[in-house]
């Protein structure tokens, strides 16, 4: 979105469900249940909604069937798919439809019970024709070697990626939604089983279940709601490619230009942001997405990330909550990215609440590095 | 196998493959090879396309090893090779240990087996 859009919408309600294990619970269910908690936290009913933005793993027409089952009749949907970045991008088609008046409460929301149903990555997309015969392990294999060629080019170390991982269990450890909580460290991260060269089980994000949801509304009634208004300062997407296979350069993504749309949106820089969630599937994620959003220099991310420097009492705090590193990962991470920054800003995030948080920074990633999504949110005191 | 006689930028593709050979399209426009085929070129967006046949030299841009239970074949590389046409794509290196390649590695494109059918693989260059 550009600068005209800037504040225009606010998140008035968050909420989750099914975090880790959701016995005997549908992907459906914990959806439902994430938009009942999301609802309740604006002090919102179901029948308030009239516009819904969502997409599952499980089907081909999820969004229809999400409507279906909650009851509503929505009069603007978007159920656009771009992997695990689609719950921040649809903070573009909310803030949109809301602006235009196409509707009046905009309801985001995700569930999975992929842990309990299979207990690996749900998946409906086919692999690509002219990589499937090799046999890659997705998305694994994608990241792998987006990794290995960081390390190649800029000596990134298997230890930098490892401090990714130990800094979001570090985070995860004061958070009690968080499903991994036990101790790691850098040790533990190189000794675990390698899955992917140059990647271990340790570097890649949890299999869990789970659901969140966002309740959206126009700026100029957010503050007729129970909790304190966040608004969406700026958001903006740039979509690469699809296959790994067409990234046209491994250590380099989209979320540059993203990153640089959404924060010319908000008007603000990296320097002026207190917290930044990212989508970290992998540990090589933060260290691309932190060079990429201008954090630190192509290249850097590996210094920038080493000795705690991002976990708490760090330079900056990433990936509060313990990310999909060590929180929560159902499939799609995208939308605890907006949750968590939300939460920091309203001052009730579950885990560690840092002080006077006022701007957060939300990124989204789908598919394998191919769909990057940026938003910047703020408090009443940023518009 | 059987590839049905077809013009399509798919077939012509599996085509050469099952022939033991390697097509490339290439744009008449702009003179660049493009890598997956497809109808269009994806940098100048012309539609005047020909095949040409790779050289086979290529260099290893990235690669992993999937690590896999013996008892399930045990662990295999994946690799993106960029061949000298200047398109990449996924493929194997063959002939030495998935953990022993390594970026930058000079290999030799050829047509063998992958996932039942003809498919692109690499072996290390001698030098």
């Amino acid at each position: 979105m550009t600068a005209d859009l800037r504040g225009k919408s606010a998140i008035v309600g968050t909420g989750h469900a099914g975090f880790g294990e959701a016995h005997g619970l549908t992907a459906y269910d914990v959806m439902a249940q994430s938009a009942l908690a999301a609802l309740g936290d604006a002090g919102l009913k179901l029948s308030d909604v009239d516009g819904l933005f969502c997409t599952m793993m499980e089907d081909a027409m999820p969004a229809l069937m999400a409507a279906e089952y909650l009851g509503i009749q929505p009069r603007f949907i978007d159920g656009t798919m771009t992997g695990g970045s689609s719950f921040v991008n649809y903070l573009t088609s909310a803030t949109m439809a809301l602006d235009a008046g196409l509707c009046d409460v905009a309801l985001i929301v995700y569930g999975s019970n992929q842990r309990t149903a299979s207990g690996k990555l749900v998946t409906v997309s086919r692999p690509p024709a002219y990589e499937a015969p090799y046999n890659p392990r997705y998305p694994i294999s994608a990241y792998a070697m987006a990794a290995a060629r960081h390390m190649h080019q800029y000596g990134t170390t298997r230890a930098q990626l490892a401090d990714v991982a130990v800094a979001a269990r570090a985070w995860a450890q004061h958070n009690p939604e968080a499903f991994e909580r036990g101790p790691l460290s850098r040790e533990d991260v190189l000794g675990a089983r390698m899955v992917g060269d140059p990647l271990t089980v340790r570097d890649c994000c949890l299999v869990t279940d789970g659901g969140g949801a966002i309740v959206m509304v126009r700026a100029d009634r957010a503050r007729d709601f129970p909790k304190a208004p966040v608004y969406v300062l700026g958001s903006a997407a740039e979509s690469s490619h699809r296959q790994i296979s067409q990234m046209k350069d491994f250590t380099v993504t989209a979320a540059r230009e993203s990153g640089a749309r959404a924060f010319a949106a908000a008007g603000v820089t990296p320097a002026d942001i207190q917290v930044v969630e990212l989508y970290d599937a992998f540990t090589i994620n933060t260290i691309l997405f932190l060079e990429d959003l201008g954090f630190c220099a192509k290249g850097e991310g590996g210094a920038f990330v080493e000795g705690g420097r991002i976990a708490p009492g760090g330079v900056l705090p990433v990936n509060t909550n313990g990310g999909g590193l060590s929180c929560v990962h159902p499939g799609m991470y995208g939308i605890f990215t907006v949750i968590e920054a939300a939460r920091q800003i309203r001052g009730d995030a579950p885990g560690m609440q840092l002080d006077g948080i006022d701007l957060a920074l939300a990124h989204g990633n789908g598919g394998v590095l191919s769909s990057q999504v940026t938003a910047i949110l703020g408090s009443q005191a940023t518009l | 196998m059987q590839v049905p006689d077809s013009t399509g930028p798919d077939r012509i593709f599996q085509r050469a493959l099952a022939n033991k050979e390697i097509l490339l399209p290439r744009c008449d426009g702009c003179g660049k090879y493009h890598f997956f085929p497809r109808v269009l070129c994806p940098h100048c967006h012309g539609v005047s396309i020909s095949w040409h046949r790779a050289s086979g030299k290529g260099r290893v841009h990235t690669t992993t090893v999937v690590r896999q239970k013996p008892e399930r074949g045990g662990d295999y590389n994946i690799c993106m090779v960029e061949l000298e046409e200047g398109v990449r794509m996924m493929s194997r290196v063959e002939g030495i240990a998935p953990g022993d390649v390594v970026i930058d590695m000079p290999v030799t494109a050829f047509v063998g087996e992958a996932g039942g059918a003809p498919a692109v693989l690499c072996k290390p260059t001698e030098v």
